[in-house]
């Protein structure tokens, strides 16, 4: 059975037992790194391609930060035929219901929101994911708007926005994120002048 | 004991969330709907299959006094496993259960075997004893999850059979409770009938 607990052989095999897992780990790491990455860049790209008009770059190349309130935020611009037809804000709030919200924001060359995505979050399911396309059409309202005559803010508040059914601080979080993107768009139009 | 026994009893008779009560936290958080539920029982499936069947293997080699840390050690490494390759190959499952996966870590069920199978029986039972109690773990995992979601949300899989919201209460915390309360009864019921 069991080796006998003498202090040698417990320091000893805990000290095996933590380099071989690791060691064993650290495989696995570096196995696993290349499409992890690849999995999560895959991510991103999809939400772009969904939420810009059609264009012929490689959105993800060209890449920008801008900053507006202390937070960093990535830029997506995407062309065709060397025009702009529009940006992808990769923009996120802290005040949703379960913390971090994160969204992909895509804006025509003239400021209407194309459409949205959501990329990661941790709002309770069955409510607050139903900002989510797959789940309910919440998000399809700020389509085809331009937030300088829409009011981002829920009815409650009295904004122009539905909210979503017992969620209202998610729906609040939703229009605080786009509200950003908006901010960080309205700045590049006007370093762009 | 046959071996296919020692599958069997971890689906019925000493089935981890509806009879030992085991590993309620990851029951009562990821079951929102079937499908995580069913997801986060096969991801703690993997890592009691493997953990159970290393841990038979080195039980002779660990001194007594230190054999829990080491079993924990050897657990989060392989629930660390599980996570990375869940990351990179199932992103979209991973985005759901992220959160709770670190979890499994702290399951009772993971340890509970290591300590009360695992480190007294042969590998090939440990790993059979694991797949069984995994099996059973998943399967009440699906079926709360899938309850709720019906009550919930009104679907089923993900499947919409009625317009707007379910019994909201479902979805959150207390409803979890609740249901888990009923279908424990239920269980038991069952249970006791089948083993007369």
């Amino acid at each position: 059975m069991a080796k006998e607990s003498s202090f040698k052989n417990m320091v000893l095999t805990l000290t095996i037992v933590c380099l071989v897992t690791s060691a064993f780990l650290a495989v696995a790491y570096s196995v696993t790194k290349d499409p992890i990455e690849a999995a999560n860049k895959a991510k991103i790209n999809n939400a772009i391609a969904g939420v810009l008009p059609e264009f012929d770059n490689n959105p993800s190349d060209d890449v920008f930060m801008v900053e507006s309130e202390g937070k960093q935020i990535k830029v997506y611009p995407a062309s065709k035929d060397g025009k702009t037809v529009g940006y992808a804000v990769e923009s996120f709030t802290n005040k949703g219901f379960g913390g971090t919200i994160v969204l992909m924001v895509g804006f025509e060359a003239d400021g209407k929101i194309f459409n949205t995505s959501v990329i990661s979050h941790a709002e309770t399911p069955g409510l607050g994911d139903k900002m989510q396309q797959s789940k309910s059409d919440f998000s399809l309202q700020f389509n085809g708007k331009n937030p300088a005559d829409f009011n981002l803010s829920v009815k409650k508040d009295g904004g122009d926005v539905d909210a979503i059914t017992a969620s209202t601080i998610t729906s609040r979080a939703f229009c605080d994120a786009v509200a950003t993107a908006y901010k960080v768009f309205e700045k590049i139009k006007e370093d762009k002048k | 004991m046959s071996r296919l026994s020692i599958i069997t009893k971890g689906i019925i008779k000493e089935n981890p969330t509806f009879v030992l009560l085991l590993g309620m936290c990851p029951t009562l958080g990821t079951t929102t709907s079937a499908i995580n539920g069913m997801g986060m029982g096969l991801a703690t499936t993997a890592v009691l299959f493997l953990s159970n069947m290393f841990i038979s293997l080195l039980a002779g080699l660990i001194p007594a006094k230190v054999r829990i840390p080491a079993y924990i050690v050897i657990i989060a490494s392989f629930v660390t496993l599980v996570q990375l390759v869940m990351q990179a190959y199932m992103s979209s499952l991973y985005e759901t259960l992220g959160l709770f996966i670190p979890l499994i870590v702290v399951n009772c069920i993971v340890l509970g075997r290591a300590e009360a199978f695992a480190s007294k029986n042969g590998v090939l039972d440990s790993g059979l004893d694991g797949i069984g109690m995994g099996l059973g773990f998943t399967c009440s995992l699906t079926l709360l999850g899938l309850v709720r979601e019906i009550l919930g949300s009104g679907s089923a899989f993900g499947y919409k059979f009625i317009d707007g919201d379910g019994i909201l209460i479902f979805v959150l915390a207390p409803g979890a409770f609740i249901a888990l309360g009923y279908l424990i009864v239920l269980f038991n019921k069952f249970r006791s009938k089948v083993l007369k």
